[in-house]
């Protein structure tokens, strides 16, 4: 079934969150206060080799299990959704010191509050879904 | 077994930061992209949410895959806090041990005090009674999901996937993360733990 390849995937990335320890409350009040260097070198990591990806699949015209030719398409130019919007997110993810991949990933740690927190964030989700035509884009 | 010991130490920053490239990695080849966030949508738009608000009137099923990501990403977690389980709690630097527990949050020191993944002090079920409680949970949680949703990404989406393919708005966005994670921890957390 071509689903369970995203199954599989998923749980290599339950994997890397956990022994990271983005999933950390404490690594993300750390990260917040400038007081390790950890979360920045995993970010920081992450993202060059992620441009250096970015290039190469662009450069050599790579293409998926598919065999369809891999484009990028740009994120949409709101920039005042992604300021305000990312403020917002910014103060939730200090509060609860998950954003969305660690959040599944502490759920199956067996933290039952989390899905407390899960589920407010799909109340808030909904919320924007409500008001999206009213909000700054 | 030596693999398994050897997997189980807390990964450095480097091999992590090479291990979530290669996760996006994955999916870009199998022809989708790295943003988990977008599954808060899907979950609304599965819950039939889809009848009421456009936002979420599109075919869910479009993003089944990003469901099953998320399956996997809970399984995951599972395996890795028991199999790959860390033999000590998450180190976490002496000044900011300090600061937490000026707030009055405790670290964990062993294993028997917690993993040190959450703080058991505030995040649990019994503090949902308190304001405190329902401060951090409830509006932190749903500022999460209408915040990453306004701005079209989380960590994954924006920091990750933007940031490496050189995406303006990404950057942006990350601003943002740090406008509202260092008031949070700065200005507002005193406030709240005041409570």
């Amino acid at each position: 079934m071509k689903l369970l390849r995203f199954l599989l995937v998923g749980v290599l990335f339950g994997i890397v969150m956990t022994k990271s320890e983005a999933v950390s409350w404490f690594r993300i009040q750390e990260m917040f206060r400038f007081q390790s260097f950890h979360m920045y070198g995993i970010i920081g990591v992450a993202v060059i080799v992620g441009v250096g990806m970015h290039y190469i699949i662009k450069r050599k015209g790579m293409k998926n299990v598919e065999g369809k030719s891999i484009e990028f398409k740009p994120k949409p130019e709101t920039y005042k959704a992604s300021l305000l919007g990312g403020s917002l997110f910014g103060l939730g993810w200090a509060m609860t010191g998950a954003c969305p991949g660690p959040l599944y990933t502490l759920v199956g740690h067996g933290y039952m509050v989390i899905l407390v927190i899960i589920a407010s964030a799909l109340l808030g989700t909904l919320t924007y879904g409500a008001l999206k035509k009213r909000l700054w884009h | 077994m030596k693999v398994i010991e050897f997997i189980s130490q807390p990964w450095h920053w480097s091999i992590s930061g090479v291990a979530i490239a290669f996760v996006m990695f994955l999916l870009i080849y199998l022809g989708k992209k790295f943003g988990v966030s977008s599954s808060f949508q899907a979950l609304c738009s599965l819950g039939g949410a889809g009848k009421r608000f456009d936002y979420f009137n599109y075919d869910w099923k479009s993003h089944s895959w990003l469901l099953m990501f998320v399956v996997g990403t809970i399984i995951g977690g599972g395996i890795a806090s028991t199999v790959f389980a860390s033999p000590e709690p998450v180190q976490i630097s002496s000044a900011t041990v300090a600061d937490l527990a000026a707030l009055g949050i405790q670290a964990p020191k062993t294993t028997a005090e917690g993993a040190g993944f959450i703080p058991h002090d505030v995040l649990n079920l019994e503090s949902l009674l308190s304001l405190k409680g329902i401060i951090l949970m409830v509006l932190g949680g749903f500022l999460i999901g209408f915040g990453t949703r306004w701005a079209g990404g989380c960590t994954s989406g924006h920091a990750i996937t933007g940031l490496s393919n050189l995406q303006l708005p990404s950057f942006v966005a990350v601003i943002g993360f740090f406008i509202g994670g260092l008031l949070m921890t700065h200005l507002i957390f005193p406030l709240i733990f005041s409570l």
